[in-house]
C-alpha cells in the first residue's frame, strides 16, 4: 500500500478521521513482525531541538516479549508512540506485518502508565469499549469481555465501576481491555510504574501467565531492570538522549519465571550493568541541559 | 436528619425574630407585615387562582427560555472546544455578556419586540446561555487527553470519539452549568417580568406594590424562591447528584477522605478477598 500518491493535506485529513485497523479481532490476519526501520525522531522543544530517537532500528518477531529499558527521557514513550501510530517518525520506517503505519489502529493497542479507564462506564463495558467501537454485537461483546476479565482474574467485577477498585485492579481491566481487541502488538508503556511494590510484583506474574497462554506480542517499556528480567525474552537497553539502542540481552532463564530466583538476580544484574554508565551520563546531560535552559531563559529576560 | 431538624429550628427562630419585631411596632404595619398576615395572603392567592396563574404564566416561559439556552450554550461552548479561533474571539465575548446583568437588554428588547413574551424570552435567554456555554467548554476542555490517546488506539473514529468519550466525559461539567443556568434563567425571568407587564410572578408584584398589599408583596416572593429550591431539589440536584456518583466525583466529606476513597468499595473488597 503506497502513500505517496496521496496529497499530505488528505493524508493528515484521513488520519485524523479514520483509524487505521477496525478490523473485528477474529478477522485479523495472523501475527505479524513488527520492523523499525533507522527511525529518527527530532521534536522542537522550549530550548530548541530535540533528538529523541536517533536512528533506531528493531525488530520484534510474532510472539516474542521485548522491553525496552533506558534512562528516563531516552525516548521509550516516543518509540511506543510511533508504534502506536500516534505521532510520526521524523525518518526511517515503521512496518507491521508488511504495511507501513501510519494511524493508531486496533491492531497495535497501547496500555499507558495509567489506567485511563472511562469512569461513565462499568468495568465490563470499558473492556467492552474498542470492541463497541469496531460494531460488534452486544451479547457477543460481552461474552468476550467477561471472558477476558476472567483471564485477568476479575470474573465477578463486571459490573463494578471505575471508582469502586483498587490501583491494580485498575491495571487488571486496562489490560483486558486492550487484550480483548486481540492485538498484533500490545504496546506497554511503564504500565506498573504507579503501583505499590506489592501490587507490581503479582501484576507481572499475571503478565507473563498471560503471555504464556496468549502468546502476544509484546513490547514492554519500563525503568525497572527486575521488571525486565523476569518478562523479557529480549532487552534492549537504551542510551541516554539522543536515543538509540546501545545493548540487546537475551535472557533465556525459563519460564514461569519466579521473581527472586538467583538466575533472575544474575540476569537484572547483567541489564543494571549495561544500563548503570548510561543513567550517570543522563543525570549529567540533564543538568547540563537544565543549565542551558536557564541560561536561555535569562538571555530572554534580558533581552525583554 | 439532624441537618433537617437544624433547618426547621433555625426558620422557627427567624420567623419569630420576625414577629417579635412586627410585635415592636417600630415599623408601620403597612409596610412591614407580620408573618400570619403574609401566611393569609399566601393563601388567599392560592385560593383566589391569582398564583396558580402566575406560577403556569413564568414556568412556561422559563422553560422555553431554558430550552433555547440549553442548545444555544451547548453549540457555542461546543463551537470554543472545537475550534480556538472561535474561544479566542466569541470567548471573549462571553466573557463580557456575564458581566452585562441580563436585565438591562430589557429596554432594547421592549423596542425591538413590543410588550410580547418575545421580548421577555430574550432577557432569560441572554441571562442564562453564558452559564452553559462556560461550561460545555471548561467541560470538553478538560477532557483528560489521556482518554482521546486510550480510545484512538482501540480503533476510534472523530465521531466515536466525540460520541463516547469527549460527551460523556465533559457531562458532569455540562450538566453543573445547566444547574447555574436554571437559577440565572429565573432570576432573569423575574425582572424581565417586573418590568414588562405580561402576567408571571414579576407583574403580580408590581401589581400588589401598586395596591400597597406589602403582605402579597412578600407572599409573591416566598413562592418566587420556594419554585426556585423546588426544581433545583426536583430535577438538577439529583440530576448532578448521580451523574457524580456514577462518574465516582464525590463531593461528600465522609468520602473524600484519602485513604478511604483509594480503598475499594467494602463490598468489593470482599469479593476481592474471596477472589484471591
Ligand atoms: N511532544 C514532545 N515535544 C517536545 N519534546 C518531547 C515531546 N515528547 C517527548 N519529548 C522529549 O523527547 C525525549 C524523550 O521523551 P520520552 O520518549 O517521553 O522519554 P522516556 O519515555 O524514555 O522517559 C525527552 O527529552 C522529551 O523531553
Ligand atoms: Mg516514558
Amino acid at each position: 500500500m503506497s502513500t505517496l500518491g496521496i496529497p499530505a493535506p488528505v493524508r493528515r485529513w484521513r488520519d485524523a478521521v479514520l483509524p487505521q485497523s477496525r478490523a473485528l479481532p477474529a478477522e485479523r490476519s495472523a501475527p505479524a513482525t513488527l520492523r523499525v526501520r533507522s527511525v529518527t525522531k527530532t521534536f522542537h522543544g522550549a530550548g530548541g531541538l530535540v533528538t529523541a530517537l536517533d536512528d533506531v532500528s528493531v525488530e520484534v518477531q510474532p510472539g516474542e516479549f521485548v522491553c525496552l529499558v533506558g534512562p528516563s527521557g531516552c525516548g521509550k514513550s516516543t518509540l511506543l508512540n510511533l508504534i502506536a501510530g500516534l505521532d510520526h517518525p521524523s525518518q526511517g520506517q515503521l512496518m507491521l506485518g508488511g504495511q507501513a503505519i501510519e494511524r493508531p489502529g486496533a491492531d497495535r493497542v497501547v496500555m499507558f502508565q495509567e489506567p485511563a479507564l472511562f469512569p461513565w462506564l462499568n468495568v465490563r463495558d470499558n473492556v467492552a469499549f474498542g470492541l463497541t467501537l469496531s460494531g460488534m454485537r452486544r451479547a457477543q461483546r460481552y461474552a468476550r469481555a467477561e471472558q477476558y476479565l476472567e483471564l485477568v482474574g476479575l470474573g465477578q467485577f463486571g459490573r463494578a465501576w471505575v471508582h469502586e477498585l483498587s490501583g491494580g485492579m485498575k491495571g487488571r481491566v486496562a489490560l483486558a481491555r486492550a487484550l480483548v481487541l486481540d492485538p498484533r502488538v500490545l504496546l506497554m508503556d511503564e504500565p506498573f510504574a504507579a503501583l505499590d511494590a506489592q501490587t507490581r510484583d503479582r501484576l507481572l506474574l499475571e503478565l507473563q501467565r498471560i503471555w504464556l497462554e496468549t502468546g502476544k506480542t509484546i513490547v514492554f517499556v519500563t525503568h525497572n531492570v527486575r521488571e525486565a528480567a523476569v518478562l523479557a525474552n529480549r532487552v534492549l537497553v537504551f542510551s541516554a538522549r539522543p536515543g538509540r539502542i546501545k545493548a540487546e540481552i537475551h535472557i533465556d532463564v525459563p519460564r514461569p519465571r519466579e521473581l527472586k530466583s538467583p538466575e533472575m538476580l544474575a540476569a537484572a544484574n547483567r541489564i543494571s550493568a549495561e544500563l548503570e554508565s548510561e543513567v550517570t551520563i543522563s543525570e549529567e546531560q540533564e543538568m547540563a541541559t537544565a543549565t542551558a535552559r536557564n541560561f536561555a531563559s535569562h538571555g530572554l529576560l534580558w533581552r525583554l | 436528619m439532624v441537618v433537617a431538624l437544624k433547618r426547621i429550628a433555625f426558620y422557627v427562630g427567624l420567623v419569630a425574630i420576625w414577629q417579635a419585631l412586627y410585635a415592636s411596632g417600630r415599623w408601620s404595619p403597612m409596610l412591614f407585615p407580620s408573618p400570619g398576615d403574609v401566611w393569609s395572603a399566601l393563601l388567599d392567592g392560592f385560593r383566589q387562582g391569582t398564583f396558580p396563574t402566575a406560577i403556569k404564566a413564568s414556568l412556561q416561559r422559563v422553560v422555553i427560555g431554558f430550552i433555547i439556552s440549553f442548545f444555544l450554550g451547548v453549540l457555542m461552548g461546543t463551537a470554543m472546544a472545537r475550534w480556538k479561533s472561535v474561544q479566542e474571539t466569541l470567548g471573549s465575548l462571553v466573557l463580557g455578556m456575564q458581566s452585562l446583568p441580563s436585565i438591562c437588554w430589557a429596554p432594547l428588547a421592549l423596542m425591538w419586540f413590543g410588550l410580547q413574551d418575545t421580548a421577555i424570552l430574550l432577557v432569560v435567554v441572554l441571562g442564562s446561555t453564558f452559564s452553559v456555554t462556560e461550561a460545555t467548554y471548561a467541560g470538553f476542555r478538560n477532557v483528560p487527553p489521556l482518554y482521546r490517546r486510550a480510545a484512538m488506539v482501540m480503533g476510534a473514529t472523530q465521531m466515536q470519539l466525540l460520541r463516547r468519550v469527549l460527551i460523556p466525559a465533559a457531562l458532569p461539567s455540562i450538566v453543573t452549568g445547566l444547574k447555574l443556568s436554571w437559577s440565572f434563567a429565573w432570576r432573569s425571568l423575574m425582572a424581565g417580568e417586573l418590568i414588562a407587564s405580561l402576567g408571571g410572578f414579576g407583574q403580580l408584584l408590581q401589581n400588589f406594590r401598586e395596591t400597597f398589599d406589602m403582605p402579597s408583596v412578600v407572599a409573591v416572593m416566598v413562592v418566587i424562591v420556594a419554585i426556585g429550591l423546588l426544581v433545583n431539589a426536583v430535577v438538577f440536584r439529583p440530576l448532578e447528584k448521580s451523574i457524580q456518583r456514577r462518574w465516582g466525583i464525590t463531593t461528600d466529606d465522609r468520602q473524600s477522605d484519602y485513604r478511604k476513597s483509594r480503598r475499594p468499595a467494602a463490598s468489593i473488597q470482599r469479593q476481592l478477598d474471596i477472589a484471591q
